[in-house]
């Protein structure tokens, strides 16, 4: 029951994002913001050569557009730009664009990033950018990744509340100085945008590996004194996709646009199962 | 690979760290001033300690390279876990029978 919870509360939450693919179906509200930004990039002379990947889940290839660069400008400007002036049929997928819920993540010159807050100074290869839909994930059209994979391993990995407490019960007393709720509270930030899980190498060569974002979910439940039963979460990252696959090349905390350290939540999942077992005698 | 694969690997890591710096330190001692196979035989053949030394090291070699190769393998060919189970154990297998047959000849009179 509760994985059927939380997979369909995961999937409302991104339909809200998937609302915003197409044009037809845009928000009429956003349309009305974008129009000034729009308007003035199209008078801009200088321009930038943007490689944007066309294709569904069977084929694909790049197609060009050729986008007025300014100076203040991001990558979801530019795909915008794209869909709203020369391609209505071209999808992708964002939300809130100011880096909080993690819908627009994308590759971008082939490293995943939230378009939301890359500049295309920042990361523009002389006049060409190139943008693909998240790697590690099937394509559902365009740059719209299919989520499913990453939030069913998120679930797998024990991503989901179990409660162990009645209401006829005390709220337990956790001081964030403990060193637990410490621990925990470096990883609490993550927002399942899955640039982790695109920057993994691991989940490239390995797809039952469960990935950095869900092992990393899994370390802050074996922090949280409001989750009874630690040994669950330890067993359920210990089987054939769990933390061991791990190489520790961290590509994860590299790309993490939130600037968490998943490597190190997976280093310490290692340890503690180490740990339990070794306590059970192997 | 699983919790039982990951503790081996790294446990036949750590044993073997020591003993890389042992077998490195030595061959350069030893070699000072040029050795032959009879005086390496000399000191070896008969010596408890060389044979548990190599022994202890063999043994760690095929455990840690056999789950490598398992790993290496799933990972570029994703061949399925039987395969890569009846190649771990083949690998690591022969690589005990190849080593015992090299220790015993140098250690034993």
């Amino acid at each position: 029951m509760p994985r059927e919870f939380v997979i369909s509360g995961l999937r409302l939450f991104w339909s809200t994002a998937i609302m915003n693919e197409g044009f037809s179906e845009a928000p009429q509200r956003l349309v009305e913001d974008k129009k000034d930004t729009i308007l003035s990039m199209t008078n801009e002379t200088t321009k930038m050569s943007v490689k944007v990947w066309r294709g569904d889940k069977s084929s694909g290839s790049y197609q060009t557009f050729e986008v007025p660069r300014q100076e203040n400008q991001t990558v979801l400007d530019v795909v915008t730009w794209i869909q709203q002036t020369q391609d209505p049929n071209l999808s992708y997928r964002f939300a809130c664009r100011v880096g909080m819920c993690g819908s627009c993540a994308m590759m971008v010159n082939g490293a995943p990033r939230w378009t939301c807050r890359t500049h295309v100074n920042k990361v523009l290869d002389g006049d060409t950018l190139e943008v693909a839909p998240l790697r590690n994930l099937p394509v559902i059209k365009d740059l719209v990744a299919d989520m499913d994979p990453f939030f069913d391993k998120w679930v797998d990995a024990g991503g989901h509340h179990a409660p162990s407490a009645s209401r006829y019960d005390d709220m337990p007393k956790i001081s964030s100085d403990e060193p637990e709720r410490a621990e925990a509270n470096k990883s609490i930030e993550c927002i399942n945008c899955a640039v982790c899980y695109a920057a993994c190498d691991t989940v490239a060569q390995n797809p039952d590996y469960l990935g950095p974002a869900a092992l990393q979910r899994a370390w802050t439940l074996l922090n949280d004194k409001k989750v009874d039963d630690h040994d669950a979460v330890l067993e359920k990252v210990s089987g054939k996709g769990g933390c061991h696959n791990c190489h520790s090349q961290g590509s994860c905390t590299l790309y993490c646009p939130n600037g968490l350290d998943p490597m190190r939540a997976i280093a310490g999942l290692k340890s503690a199962t180490i740990k339990r077992a070794l306590k059970r005698g192997g | 690979m699983d919790l039982r694969l990951y503790i081996a690997q790294r446990v036949s890591a750590m044993v073997m760290i020591p003993l890389v710096f042992a077998h490195l330190g030595v061959m350069i001692y030893a070699i000072q001033g040029g050795v032959s196979a009879g005086e390496i035989l000399s000191r070896t053949q008969g010596s408890v300690f060389w044979f548990l030394f190599y022994g202890v090291f063999v043994v760690s070699v095929s455990v840690h390279g056999a789950i490598g190769l398992r790993t290496i393998l799933s990972e570029t060919f994703r061949f399925r876990s039987l395969t890569l189970d009846a190649i771990m154990w083949t690998f690591g297998l022969v690589s005990i029978f190849m080593g015992a047959r090299a220790v015993s000849a140098v250690t034993w009179l």
